[in-house]
């Protein structure tokens, strides 16, 4: 549905060079798929997708949308933003105050290629604004809404003219932390019932964890990696990509052998691990060991026939309500863990933290 | 213990709370200055003087102020005028903001303070000026296109309508232009880029989002220029009496300068136009409020859309640079050029010869042009700094103390901007010609007059400081143990400095180069300097008139400098 190819913007801030925001980037959405750009502030996700639209004119690249090649530098083809078959939520909503919420809705019917008569245009505007749950609110002046309708609205207004896509900016940021939780679940649901195809773009790793058949996590202008939501918080391919989603442990060393099934083992500071080796990783590579706090289990006997078990110390204990946030101090690393309440442990507690050998990944440091 | 924890007590205690006296002396002092002259003006257009010293109500001024034959041309051409100048100058001061906030002009950050460089040129000096440049006897604009195309009559004549149309407009364009620059800033570009994704072309955009959503801001930047130059007086002054073209103000300042003066009549032309401005501004008021509503929530600043124009971005740079050469600059050179001028002649190789510094070295023994320069600095610095001490203290009170009735200061001292500079003079004239104190004359009544009619421009500055001051730092004082005044002195005053630098600047700008209060009120020794190049102008003195111009402005900007180092170097040292 949506095909972008070795995509570049530049933007001119005054030096030779510019700011080079994308860099040769290249993903493609299936259709009725929901696919997240997540990364970090400044990494171009927000040029990205307005590159898709057609609000910023690329400098390199191809992007095809429905089919239809709407950007080309090689062909040099340009559609402009309002001929592309395109919906858009932007993060701050951009309703129009002058306008009632049945006017705003009603909008793109109105200025349309083709001609909508009234009752159609009515009609659709009914459907819309009851797909979102704002039946009711028509005659109200668009700012008198909360934020959260809102939000819906912008969303009904992107929705009405029935677009091949549907692009998404953050639409979630501006939200309280309850009202995004529940906005995150009704806006997938919309999204599957109507089975648009989705591009969204989000900071926030709980958003795209939780919503995305795909997510591209971009780095400076670049994706670090694509997958589906477990793989790229299990098996995250560079040290960027597991540090940027959910919190980390991070161990330095060495690699001394590498396996036929893609284990292996790696010399640490604090004992040699098992572990899996990211593919390409030779004997000899310095790497980092990550593992995911909650992976970890803390012993107050020592384990008898377990891999990956080392000598630690409980450093600091925070009880969280869900679960139990401690560090245990190893040698020369300190690790953070999750565990169960039910632990009783104490700050200075001799322990023993096992690693499982399945959840802990050597990566090229 | 402290005294804090007991102001209810000591309430009771002592008769002269002084946290009470200072609002109920801020109120009297409000009253005095701009509700008693109003009064005054409203009592004496009722009044006619059958004998000297004696007065009986009539309607006699109403009647011989409305209903001359006069009346209609002078109501039309009020009219013609202010509507005129409010849309040339909003259309100049919206394209200026546009192609230098909006629009990838080339240079265009280099034209925002260009575009406001004509602030420091004073309404009679812009009159003078295109009066050398479009008079069709010698403008030098004329004689040149005259020349160049072998023309047989002048082709402008700035002596009419259009040209007081003109000359008051490229006088008041900074104003638009930073009104609608705001108004552009303010506006979420995503509000129009939604729209683009809705299917809406560039031109259906613009129509039905960006001018609708920016309808309201224009509406009122409209009211505010046409209210504005009703009130004026420098154009219709300089250029309107001469032609014969009569304005509201310049009816007002005839019926004063005939013999004798009628006051009467001249009270009740006064009346109507204070009536007029007053809801003008009125209706500005509710403009705004309306504006408001469209201002979308988020405060965060916004990176503007701009317009790719395309190749015709040149067009977009050489019309900033026309404006800059032909608007902004001409009237400076002709000035100074002028200026050394024995006698007034077209810039050429034989004028070349004539140039000397004759004019100035006349200035240098001239008395009255001594007097009038003193008068000015001690007046504009003076307004500037009373204005700002008072504004200051009336907008603590309005919005910090929490007393009961306290937006009834800020009412008050909102009523001067309805009050039309000649207007306000032929007030203060009404109650000081006959005052106990012979302040009349002496610039004392000018003082007076200027703090009056910049009070709401000190507000503006002093609130906008004052609401950011949490009342926790003041309530962190007041708990140490300091006393109100302290606290005020301590606390408040320094964190009010920033608006204050501002508002200071600011009046002292338009006190220098105040003219249609000043017109009625300075005679003989409290002349000041405008009104001196008025006079002189009218003597035909205009060479030497040009060299005052120049003297004027390089003392404007010395003055709001030393000020700015001044303040700047105490801001560093606390
Ligand atoms: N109009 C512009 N002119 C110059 N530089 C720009 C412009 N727009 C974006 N940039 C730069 O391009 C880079 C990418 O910006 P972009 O807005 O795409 O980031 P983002 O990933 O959406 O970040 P955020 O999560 O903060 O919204 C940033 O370094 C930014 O400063
Ligand atoms: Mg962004």
């Amino acid at each position: 549905m949506i095909e972008v190819k070795g995509l570049v913007k530049i933007y001119d801030d005054g030096s030779n060079a510019g700011v080079k925001a994308v860099d040769e980037i290249s993903f493609t959405v299936e259709e009725g798929r929901f696919y997240t750009l997540l990364g970090p502030s400044g990494c171009g996700k927000t040029t990205t997708l307005r590159c898709i639209a057609g609000l910023e004119k690329a400098n390199g690249g191809e992007i095809i949308v429905a089919g239809q090649k709407v950007y080309s530098a090689n062909e040099n083809t340009y559609v402009p933003a309002y001929r592309r078959p395109i919906g858009m939520v932007f993060q701050s909503y951009a309703i129009w105050p002058h306008l009632t919420v049945f006017e705003n809705v009603a909008f793109p019917l109105r200025v349309g290629k083709e001609k909508v008569s009234n009752t159609e245009v009515k009609k659709k505007v009914t459907t819309a604004l009851e797909q979102v749950e704002l039946g009711g609110y028509e005659d109200r002046m668009a700012t008198q809404l909360s934020g959260g309708q809102q939000q819906r609205l912008a969303l009904a207004r992107a929705l009405v003219r029935e677009p091949k896509v549907l692009l998404l900016d953050e639409p979630l940021s501006n939200l309280d932390a309850k009202l995004r939780e529940r906005m995150r679940f009704e806006l997938r649901e919309l999204q599957r019932r109507l089975r648009i195809t989705t591009l969204y773009v989000t900071h926030d790793q709980i958003e795209a964890l939780s919503m995305s058949n795909v997510i591209a996590v971009m780095n400076s202008g670049v994706i670090a990696q694509e997958g589906g939501p477990r793989d790229v918080y299990l098996a995250p391919k560079s040290k960027f990509v597991a540090n940027f989603i959910g919190s980390t442990n991070q161990l330095p060393g060495q690699v001394i052998s590498v396996g036929s099934d893609a284990m292996g083992r790696v010399r640490t500071e604090d004992g040699e691990i098992a572990c899996a080796i990211l593919e390409g990783l030779k004997p000899g590579s310095n790497v980092v060991v990550v593992v995911r706090p909650e992976s970890l289990n803390v012993h107050l006997q020592k384990p008898a026939n377990s891999a990956n078990v080392l000598d630690a110390k409980i450093g600091a204990a925070m009880f969280l309500g869900e679960y139990l946030d401690c560090t245990v101090e190893l040698g020369h690393n300190v690790l953070q863990t999750h565990q169960r309440h039910t632990l009783e442990i104490r700050r200075g507690d001799p322990v023993w933290v096992e690693l499982p050998p399945a959840e802990c990944m050597a990566l090229p440091a | 213990m402290s005294t804090v924890a007991i102001p209810t007590t000591a309430k009771q205690s002592s008769t002269l709370d002084p946290a009470l006296l200072v609002p109920v002396v801020g109120a009297g002092i409000l009253i005095y200055l701009a509700v008693l002259p109003l009064f005054m003006l409203v009592m004496g257009s009722f009044q006619a003087e059958v004998a000297p010293r004696e007065f009986v109500y009539t309607l006699k001024n109403y009647q011989n102020a409305y209903a001359s034959p006069h009346t209609y041309s002078t109501f039309v051409n009020s009219l013609i005028f202010a509507g005129g100048s409010a849309v040339m100058t909003f259309l100049f001061g919206t394209t200026l903001a546009w192609l230098t906030e909006r629009t990838n002009t080339p240079l265009r950050s280099l034209f925002v303070p260009i575009a406001v460089i004509p602030l420091i040129l004073p309404g009679v000096l812009e009159s003078i000026a295109w009066i050398f440049l479009l008079s069709p006897k010698f403008g030098y604009v004329n004689v040149w296109l005259m020349h160049l195309f072998g023309l047989q009559s002048a082709p402008f004549n700035v002596f009419s309508l259009p040209g007081m149309i003109w000359v008051h407009s490229v006088g008041q364009v900074p104003l638009a232009f930073l009104m609608m620059t705001a108004a552009f800033k303010s506006m979420d570009p995503s509000l129009e880029e939604s729209a683009m994704m809705s299917g809406a072309n560039t031109w259906q955009t613009f129509k039905r989002i960006t001018l609708r959503l920016l309808a309201p801001t224009a509406g009122s930047v409209l009211l505010i220029l046409f209210v504005r130059t009703l009130e004026s007086f420098e154009t219709p002054a300089l250029i309107g009496i001469p032609a014969r073209i009569y304005v509201y103000t310049s009816e007002i300042f005839l019926a004063f300068n005939e013999y004798p003066p009628d006051y009467g009549r001249g009270g009740a032309l006064a009346v109507g136009l204070l009536l007029l401005s007053s809801f003008g501004v009125w209706l500005y008021t509710r403009a705004t409020k309306e504006g408001k509503k469209f201002q979308t929530v988020t405060g965060k600043a916004f990176r503007p859309r701009q317009f790719d124009l395309g190749p015709w971005r040149w067009a977009g740079f050489a019309f900033l640079m026309v404006y800059f050469i032909f608007v902004v600059l001409l009237p400076f050179l002709v000035l100074f050029w002028a200026s050394f001028l024995p006698f007034f002649a077209a810039p050429s190789w034989s004028a070349l010869d004539k140039l000397s510094l004759d004019n100035y070295r006349y200035l240098s023994t001239f008395r009255p042009f001594w007097e009038a320069m003193k008068n000015s600095i001690i007046l504009s610095t003076l307004t500037a700094t009373v204005a700002m001490v008072l504004t200051s203290l009336v907008a603590w009170i309005v919005y910090k103390s929490k007393l009961r009735g306290a937006w009834i200061l800020d009412v008050l001292a909102f009523i001067p901007i309805t009050i039309p500079g000649i207007v306000m003079g032929m007030a203060l004239i009404l109650l000081y010609v006959a005052f106990p104190i012979p302040i009349y004359g002496t610039i004392w009544v000018l003082l007076i007059a200027y703090v009056t009619r910049f009070i709401p421009y000190g507000m503006r500055a002093s609130s906008g400081s004052i609401l950011q001051i949490h009342s926790e730092l003041e309530e962190a004082a007041a708990a140490s143990g300091a006393s109100w005044w302290e606290t005020f002195k301590r606390v408040t005053l320094p964190l009010l400095r920033p608006g204050f630098v501002a508002g200071w600047i600011y009046i002292c700008i338009v006190s220098f180069r105040e003219f249609s209060t000043s017109v009625l009120l300075a005679t003989g020794e409290s002349r000041v300097l405008s009104i001196l190049l008025f006079t002189m102008f009218e003597q035909g003195q205009v060479t030497i008139v040009a060299a005052i111009g120049v003297l004027m402005i390089v003392t404007l900007l010395t003055v709001v400098g030393i000020f700015y180092k001044l303040t700047g170097k105490v801001g560093i040292q606390t």
